[in-house]
């Protein structure tokens, strides 16, 4: 494990920025933070979280996916791809650690989504721990260790030290970049700021949420629960749930004529949207308790 | 702090649904928090006295949801709005969106209702507990003792900007009708307006590049009820889920402005229910503004059947060089 002062944190970002993209969250104008590139003068926000998930460094909501152009009975399709640097997203707390995995499981099992995966090689994840959770917090409810945040690199950050520890070789690798600006400790202040952070979990209104009504089988049981009715009755369908949702993965493809060829583009779809599923023989889900359920 | 309590309306709607009036109510119950307190539909005396709500945290206005509870409901339901949500309730009467005869409306004073991004400012995260009095107490995870906060300094913003105490419509009211308030609700639009356009295009970017299209503006919004938005249907050949490009940036939410302009009455549902925080209702109350200097002072929503002032023409109409002339000088 090594550390560094609080202080020296922007100057660890300087030297990571030297040779890497960094992005890190930052508060923004409406006092929300969001993830932004790190360049001088940025200051990374002491927010519990961003208000959308980082999940869309690989999954971006709109995302071209290739061109078409026709001359006369030709067509020529262009891949949009770009190539894809690493980068480094710093400051990630366990739970959208988390959802990396769940995402990678649906776009790199086979067959393997090429766009999401190119982005997703050339990440290197740094977490950080939770210190100051908040009520809607319940991420113990899914195994989740708010204290031991997985990633390439995990980050615990005290009053006056950041701590690093590295989880991956990638990790190790960039920890050797600002091994100047760190040095070498002892884990006794992050081992204290685990065991305090467990006894506030406990003491979160959410910390007895129970997942055990979820799993293979009981769907039937609470497919027909008057909660669904009760639930869906103040439900807008904005689908923002499922937009700033961090394991939320649904997207749509569309065309966009540009007039002289066609940009294929996919987007986020959300399964809140009237349209959504809509099949040859039409919609299975037609109101918004349907959709809400 | 709200004058009238909650087991008064309880009371009224109890009263009114066991004496046949009506067979359901539409008021606010408490979500997962304390502070979230969402709509619901009452049915029952017991679930009036175990669940209605009624405090500094009933924000939402529940005129828009008239069009699809009465056409649900059998028979009248009862509906409790505060001054600003009745400016709505004329409006959709005005536009024939729902069936006035099923509706028994009870007018209800309100003090302004709390931010909850203000109370977290006061006294950070990991609220276990808010208890609403004199005062608000708000108990944390994080202290020992509940921070009590004046309610007059967390309005949400709106409340600050409170143009009416005056119910416009109503069946029976509870407790003392208000008056049409001189607000500062324009101020900072003109702020806005002295910006030169460079900085308030930085502005209006700023904000709106946040929007990520969830379109809950739109589903909130009073003033939009079309049955089929025109960005949800495939056929309409500009349905949209997403900031595809930077048309958010720029055109949705002004067109959205344009499509609500004089039916819109200010209520302030789409910046509450923005997850990005974007100021939205600038934008509409830039159009009232404008509206007001060009056509007159007019309210949308104040009284029922009014011709607002773009479907209306007199002869002391704004002629559109007016206009022209006066985009010219802004640029």
């Amino acid at each position: 494990m090594r550390k560094c002062s609080i202080n020296a944190i922007d100057s660890v970002f300087a030297k990571i920025a030297e040779s890497l993209a960094l992005y890190l969250p930052v508060d923004g104008s409406d006092g929300k933070a969001t993830y932004k590139k790190w360049e001088n003068g940025v200051k990374w926000s002491n927010a519990l979280n961003t208000v959308k998930s980082p999940k869309e460094f690989f999954f971006p909501q709109t995302e071209d996916m290739m061109e078409f152009k026709t001359s006369g009975k030709n067509i020529e399709i262009i891949d949009t791809r770009e190539e894809t640097e690493d980068f480094v997203i710093f400051g990630v707390r366990a739970c959208d650690v988390r959802s990396f995995d769940i995402l990678d499981r649906v776009f790199l099992t086979m067959p393997v989504d090429s766009y999401y995966a190119s982005k997703r090689e050339h990440s290197i994840i740094v977490s950080v721990a939770c210190t100051k959770p908040s009520e809607t917090c319940f991420c113990k409810a899914f195994g989740i260790d708010p204290a031991v945040p997985k990633g390439d690199v995990t980050v615990w950050k005290t009053e006056t030290e950041i701590f690093f520890e590295s989880n991956t070789a990638k990790g190790a690798d960039l920890l050797s970049k600002i091994a100047d600006l760190t040095e070498e400790c002892d884990n006794a202040p992050v081992e204290e700021q685990k065991e305090k952070i467990n006894k506030i979990m406990a003491k979160l209104p959410l910390a007895d949420l129970k997942t055990e009504a979820f799993g293979g089988g009981k769907t039937e049981q609470y497919f027909d629960h008057p909660a669904w009715a009760e639930l869906s009755e103040s439900c807008l369908g904005c689908g923002t749930c499922t937009f700033v949702c961090p394991t939320c993965q649904c997207y749509d493809i569309k065309d966009f004529n540009t007039g002289n060829g066609v940009i294929r583009f996919r987007c986020w779809d959300s399964c809140m949207y009237s349209e959504f599923t809509r099949m040859a023989h039409g919609n299975n889900r037609l109101s918004q308790k349907e959709r809400f359920r | 702090m709200q004058k009238i309590t909650c087991e008064q309306l309880i009371e009224k709607a109890v009263a009114l649904l066991n004496d046949g009036t009506v067979s359901c109510v539409l008021g606010w119950k408490k979500g997962e928090f304390d502070y979230d307190i969402t709509p619901a539909l009452f049915e029952t005396e017991e679930e009036l006295k175990n669940e209605f709500v009624w405090n500094d945290f009933c924000r939402a206005n529940f005129s828009k949801y008239l069009i699809s509870k009465t056409a649900k409901c059998e028979g009248k339901i009862l509906v409790f709005l505060k001054p600003c949500d009745t400016y709505s309730f004329n409006q959709l009467l005005t536009e024939h969106r729902f069936d006035r005869e099923k509706v028994y409306a009870v007018g209800i004073p309100c003090e302004g209702m709390a931010d909850i991004d203000k109370i977290k400012a006061i006294c950070g995260d990991g609220i276990c507990k808010i208890e609403c009095g004199e005062k608000i107490a708000v108990s944390t995870i994080y202290t020992d003792e509940p921070t009590l906060i004046d309610a007059k300094d967390v309005l949400a913003e709106r409340c600050i900007n409170c143009k009416s105490k005056k119910h416009v419509a109503y069946d029976e009211l509870i407790g003392e009708d208000g008056d049409v308030i001189d607000s500062g609700r324009f101020d900072e639009v003109a702020k806005l307006e002295a910006m030169t356009p460079d900085e308030r295009f930085a502005f209006w970017q700023n904000e709106l590049s946040r929007c990520i299209r969830c379109n809950a503006c739109r589903d909130v919004c009073p003033a939009c009820t079309c049955e089929k938005c025109v960005f949800n249907n495939p056929k309409s050949g500009v349905e949209n889920k997403s900031p595809a490009n930077s048309f958010e940036e720029q055109m949705f939410h002004i067109i959205r402005a344009f499509h609500v302009a004089g039916r819109c009455t200010d209520c302030g549902e789409c910046s509450r229910v923005c997850p990005q925080n974007i100021p939205l209702h600038l934008l509409n109350r830039k159009f009232i503004k404008d509206m007001n200097e060009f056509y007159g002072e007019y309210q949308a929503g104040a009284e029922v059947g009014s011709r607002a002032p773009l479907v209306n023409y007199t002869t002391e109409d704004l002629e559109p060089g007016e206009v022209f002339d006066r985009g010219n000088k802004d640029a």
